[in-house]
């Protein structure tokens, strides 16, 4: 039930722009499709038209910064997912589920409440943030490494254990800070969220994106053997710990950056890949860019579920992803073959 | 001129010994068995000739050049290896694996040429896999993954293969099948085998460990003597000769 990858590409990206012109058209004042495709030509090309001041700030300034970065977010932590999966060997593995997310959230914290890493201007939280998923990254692979192999689930376990403990430290940093103001807007962004979304936000983040997928979709045939085994790899060419250390690092910049601008969004690197797997096979170079893709249009509907759908509240969008995300983990859990000798 | 030359080769894990001072080599074109008990140190010498165990003294020179200086990369292009790794959770296509072989042939930017996708249905053609290309590779049996990973050993185009058990899983049939095939390929080969009678029909020459130790090197019937059969495996045997072809018989010491 494969989708040729010359179909299924240009599809993805008339449905993303799709979905990116129909988010913004969606809120508490409806506007038309012709309305935003026109505010936007009209911004970047420096004309002016027929339509309210209200009406140009609604698009331009609030909701179109959102849902790109939602398509984004979406797409890089798709993407996360697959080659975190892919470097641990597990299809459980997702930044949320390993921890990674609480780490980088850890070092965006200390950064905010401690005022860190000034000399980086806006881009110390994403810094600090690459810092601590770093360094998470690594203590749970460490953990789950027993004895030169790699075991499944000593890595979830490892992954659920680090995740609560940098949570609560998370926590711990943002309750004893002087800093009043830190405490409510970590306390909206621990759950993810992608409110208050400038222009500004989204260079960093797009330009890590379009980086990071790159080097890995090039990666693609290295990929595929390291998800045969590791010693496999190294018999068809590929220098494994040299491939891994630059994993991490990539895989941990773009966790870091998607987690600073938006906070730890859950899940969306698990269900993304298993579904993408599902259309197109194991292959990464097919994978990554239809990940990148689904990813960014998956999340912007689930940013305009949570506007949306207890309106006037807005609902953070990490409790949307949760919400669909547990059960699916849970349903991949038991339909997993996990076989005794993996999990002994 | 030899192809492959093990020279004081030893190996260890966590201070036990696995592999003692073996010296060995292969010409180009033989297809040297290794044969030895459980635990004699076949898999251990083999993994540290397709370069995953360092050893801890002697040096491995393939084609001239020391395996554990060159690249990954380099070394993939002229050794390929057939071991016994089981794949986790992810599946992918026979012919997805198989073209895994062309991995060091490739750089950055290379896509998959036609040239590439008719070396894998030939490859697949030498296993007699072709009709299987487009199924999931978890979903064939033991014996067709084994020829699957074969195909994908032949994809590399080496000049070197490494073999360890291939015939496990596999039935009478296709083991016969299998090391008729490597005998006809021509390509220089060292294999791990279990089974005596087998190796002492295909290999050009066998080497004996025994604990980590190379106790016997020459040819099946030089090698596969009663006496050294009974010592290295501890069992009584009987060497004959049945149409021109060594035949072993074995049966438990009395005790």
């Amino acid at each position: 039930m494969r989708i040729p990858l010359a179909l299924l590409l240009p599809g993805l990206a008339a449905a993303l722009a799709l979905s990116v012109t129909l988010a913004v058209t969606i809120g508490p004042v409806n506007l038309s499709m012709l309305t935003v495709w026109n505010i936007a030509w009209a911004k970047l090309s420096g004309s002016t038209g027929m339509w309210s001041a209200a009406e140009e700030n609604i698009v331009w300034m609030l909701r179109l910064p959102r849902v790109l970065l939602a398509a984004l977010v979406g797409g890089g932590l798709a993407v996360v997912g697959v080659a975190m999966q892919a470097v641990v060997r597990n299809p459980l593995a997702d930044p949320y589920v390993l921890g990674v997310s609480s780490g980088a959230s850890v070092g965006a914290v200390l950064v905010l409440g401690g005022g860190w890493l000034g000399f980086l201007g806006i881009y110390a939280v994403s810094a600090g943030a690459f810092a601590g998923a770093v360094v998470s990254f690594v203590l749970v692979f460490l953990i789950a490494v027993a004895g030169g192999r790699l075991w499944p689930l000593r890595l979830v376990l490892a992954g659920m254990a680090c995740g609560y403990s940098l949570s609560g430290l998370t926590s711990l940093i943002v309750l004893t800070s002087e800093n009043r103001e830190l405490a409510r807007t970590a306390m909206e962004w621990m759950l993810g969220s992608l409110g208050g979304t400038a222009w500004s936000d989204l260079g960093l983040p797009a330009a890590v994106l379009v980086m990071g997928t790159g080097y890995l979709a090039l990666s693609g045939r290295k990929l595929n053997a390291l998800l045969v085994g590791d010693e496999t790899a190294a018999t068809l060419g590929v220098d494994v710990g040299r491939l891994r250390l630059r994993l991490f690092i990539v895989l941990s910049l773009l966790t870091g950056v998607m987690v600073a601008v938006s906070g730890a969004i859950g899940f969306v690197g698990l269900v993304i890949p298993h579904v993408v797997r599902m259309l197109v096979g194991t292959d990464h170079r097919r994978v990554l860019p239809v990940a990148a893709l689904l990813g960014g249009v998956f999340l912007i509907w689930v940013d305009v579920a949570a506007r949306m759908s207890f309106a006037p509240i807005e609902l953070p969008v990490g409790v949307i992803t949760a919400l669909l995300g547990g059960p699916f983990f849970i349903w991949m859990l038991a339909t997993q073959r996990w076989r005794s000798k993996d999990t002994a | 001129m030899s192809q492959l030359i093990v020279d004081g080769v030893s190996v260890e894990i966590e201070g036990r010994r696995l592999v003692d001072q073996v010296l060995l080599d292969v010409a180009p074109g033989q297809f040297v068995g290794l044969v030895g008990p459980n635990g004699s140190g076949k898999s251990s010498l083999l993994r540290a000739i397709y370069r995953v165990l360092k050893p801890s003294a002697g040096r491995i020179v393939h084609l001239g050049d020391e395996v554990w200086k060159v690249s990954a990369r380099q070394a993939a292009r002229r050794m390929a290896v057939v071991a016994q790794e089981r794949m986790g959770e992810f599946d992918f296509t026979v012919d997805e694996i198989v073209m895994m072989g062309r991995t060091p042939h490739k750089r950055l930017l290379d896509t998959d040429t036609a040239a590439d996708h008719e070396l894998v249905e030939r490859c697949l053609g030498q296993v007699a896999m072709r009709h299987c290309a487009g199924r999931l590779f978890q979903s064939l049996s033991g014996g067709e993954k084994q020829r699957v990973l074969v195909a994908r050993a032949l994809a590399q185009q080496p000049e070197f293969l490494v073999l360890d058990e291939p015939t496990n899983h596999l039935d009478i049939r296709h083991q016969l099948e299998l090391l008729e095939l490597i005998g006809r390929l021509g390509t220089t080969t060292l294999a791990a085998l279990h089974d005596l009678n087998l190796a002492a029909r295909y290999c050009d020459r066998l080497a004996m460990l025994c604990e980590g130790r190379l106790v016997a090197a020459g040819t099946p019937a030089e090698v596969l003597t009663a006496e050294r059969i009974s010592a290295v495996y501890g069992v009584e045997a009987t060497v004959g000769e049945a149409n021109g072809l060594l035949r072993i018989d074995f049966r438990l010491k009395q005790q």
